[in-house]
């Protein structure tokens, strides 16, 4: 077993001229919540969709376990769960239509799937909503929803896009409860974010400027290395240019 | 197996649940075969006649007599010269004019032949064309009639041939009987067309193509999921269609039904493929809307339903040939009307059937789940 979730080396992406991830090489180890930081427009997203299989790199190389993003797309599909920057469950299906929806079309067995279905409604006192319409649910709970659903099939790894943008600080607190009870299963977390408080919670993070990886160390020594006692501080420093 | 039955219970729960979509599938049956083959209608009978008699005669009385009682016209001014009249035409009141010359009944008895003269507003083609022809029919049964008189001068031509048509397929030239298949065939076409253009571009715009696109689905798969419930509701639409055509204007068809269904079939796959190659390129669905409408402006305007192919130019007849639904319009006429079987249309199917391996084909390659 290699024990790297994701190993990228000088993975590129160029859009035209613009470079928009430039040569990033990383490691995330198994079962580590790995923690994606970044200005807007930094190359966060670009950096993600790649490891997802969603857009080819440029150069670079990069893989999911033993799993290749060029040649073993399909595979790595089955083994990863994404939750978008955009809401993507499907808003005129309920509830329940959308996880068996999703668990569906990772191949879950319908016994399976079905018990599933019963703990994360639970889970997530959902049970009332299930044959509610997912537009109707308020935001911080379609983002629980989501998320529920994208480790639905027990990937080995999941990326999650900015999961707790517009979510109140209640909500967040609840939504990272759920990703230590994914972390706790065994699931690999690889997410991106604007609050630093929830940096804090990742063992350790990249924080990515201009393309490139800034810095990437566990929160405690990046603070003692910029020498700050914030992640805030840290980010600002790396942000501006040092 | 699975992954498409998921895909079409998801499918089909979405269009249910859309109202627009639900009402859409009911009304445009009804509207568009009540409404337009009434309203579409190339028979002329309210043509305005402008009338300069000159001669005054017992002859150009009866000529302006055969005239009026045909039905067709209406005679909108009696004028004394020609400027007169013009001005009605200038003003929109008449449509054609009808000048009778002076001496008209004796120049006809002396010298046995006679000259009308005609003038259409031709600022309408059609009504121009038609207006005088059935303005010279009217002229010609007139001289007709007063042969037996005329002829005792012994100076009209003896041996006039008289040529009588009876029609085919449709012996009493019921227009709706030509028009109701073709709208039938346009009804199936624009549910199609624009269905599947605009569906799979509302999940890029929603971004729930994302969430599929991350998934192990396959990309055949995924457009099958699109393509079955849309054929399906083409084939419901139809299914509506043809039952109205026969409690409103008792139209069954000459031909086999189940001919009719398997050509419909066909027909569906073509256009809901193009329906998809189009939404594999567009972003939003409104770049989807207008390049689906190009296409069947094209599609309707050149199918054959409202313009004879036969009558257009031959480039454009050449264009025609890459008209899915000039093909379906045709087999509608040719099975609808004249009970053709199924060699008579196996040549339109075959085409059909390029066109829908065609469109689904680059619908499917040029549907990436990566960027």
């Amino acid at each position: 077993m290699d024990e790297f979730a994701i190993k990228a080396q000088n993975l590129t992406k160029k859009f035209g001229n613009f470079i928009a991830v430039n040569s990033i090489s990383f490691e995330v180890k198994k079962g580590e919540i790995f923690g994606f930081l970044g200005a807007n427009g930094a190359g966060k997203t670009t950096a993600m969709k790649m490891l997802c299989g969603l857009s080819i790199p440029t150069s670079g190389t990069a893989k999911i376990g033993e799993l290749d993003v060029y040649t073993q797309k399909d595979k790595i599909k089955s083994r990863i769960g994404y939750m978008s920057q955009k809401f993507s469950l499907y808003d005129d299906l309920t509830v329940l239509e959308n996880i068996m929806f999703f668990g569906g079309i990772y191949g879950l067995r319908r016994s399976l799937l079905q018990e599933k279905c019963k703990n994360l409604l639970n889970r997530l006192n959902l049970n009332r909503q299930r044959n509610h319409l997912v537009h109707s649910l308020p935001l911080g709970w379609k983002q629980k929803l989501a998320f529920s659903v994208a480790v639905i099939h027990d990937p080995t790894i999941v990326f999650l896009d900015e999961p707790t943008g517009g979510v109140d600080p209640l909500v967040r607190r609840q939504f990272w409860d759920l990703i230590y009870e994914a972390s706790d299963r065994g699931i690999t977390i690889f997410v991106t974010t604007h609050y630093m408080d929830e940096a804090e919670y990742c063992n350790r993070i990249s924080i990515m400027v201009n393309g490139r990886i800034g810095a990437l160390d566990t929160p405690h020594n990046l603070k003692v290395e910029y020498g700050v006692t914030s992640m805030n501080d840290v980010f600002y420093q790396l942000a501006r240019g040092k | 197996m699975r992954t498409i039955i998921i895909l079409l219970r998801k499918e089909f729960r979405q269009i249910l649940r859309n109202p627009v979509i639900r009402a859409m599938i009911l009304i445009m049956p009804i509207v568009q075969l009540i409404v337009l083959p009434f309203a579409a209608d190339y028979e002329m009978d309210n043509i305005q006649l402008g009338i300069i008699d000159n001669d005054h005669s017992s002859f150009s009385e009866m000529l302006i007599t055969n005239v009026t009682s045909s039905g067709y016209f209406q005679v909108s001014k009696i004028s004394n010269s020609y400027n007169e009249a013009f001005k009605s035409i200038e003003s929109g009141t008449s449509d054609i004019i009808l000048e009778i010359p002076k001496n008209f009944e004796k120049d006809l008895f002396r010298e046995g032949k006679q000259a009308l003269f005609i003038a259409p507003n031709a600022i309408n083609g059609s009504e121009a064309l038609l207006g005088s022809a059935y303005l010279r029919q009217i002229i010609q049964d007139f001289e007709g009639d007063i042969c037996p008189d005329v002829m005792v001068l012994g100076s009209i031509d003896k041996n006039r041939l008289e040529i009588t048509s009876s029609n085919w397929y449709n012996p009493s030239l019921d227009y709706h009987l030509f028009m109701v298949p073709g709208i039938l065939a346009i009804l199936v076409t624009m549910i199609g067309g624009f269905l599947s253009a605009l569906n799979i571009v509302k999940e890029k715009e929603v971004g729930t193509i994302e969430q599929i696109n991350v998934t192990p689905i396959r990309k055949h798969h995924f457009i099958l999921g699109k393509l079955i419930p849309f054929w399906i509701l083409g084939n419901i639409v139809f299914t509506l269609g043809t039952l109205i055509s026969w409690l409103v204007y008792g139209i069954t068809p000459e031909g086999s039904l189940i001919l009719l269904y398997f050509c419909i079939g066909v027909f569906l796959l073509a256009i809901l493929g193009l329906g998809f190659f189009i939404s594999t390129f567009c972003n939003t669905q409104q770049q989807a809307m207008l390049i689906m409408f190009f296409f069947m402006m094209i599609f309707i305007l050149m199918g054959g339903l409202f313009t004879p192919i036969e009558s257009m130019p031959n480039w454009a007849q050449v264009i025609t040939y890459f008209n899915p639904l000039r093909y379906l319009i045709d087999i509608m006429r040719m099975v609808v009307l004249k009970g053709s079987g199924f060699h008579h249309v196996a040549f339109h199917l075959i085409i059909l059937s390029i066109f829908a391996v065609v469109f689904n084909f680059m619908a499917v390659l040029n549907y990436k789940k990566t960027s």
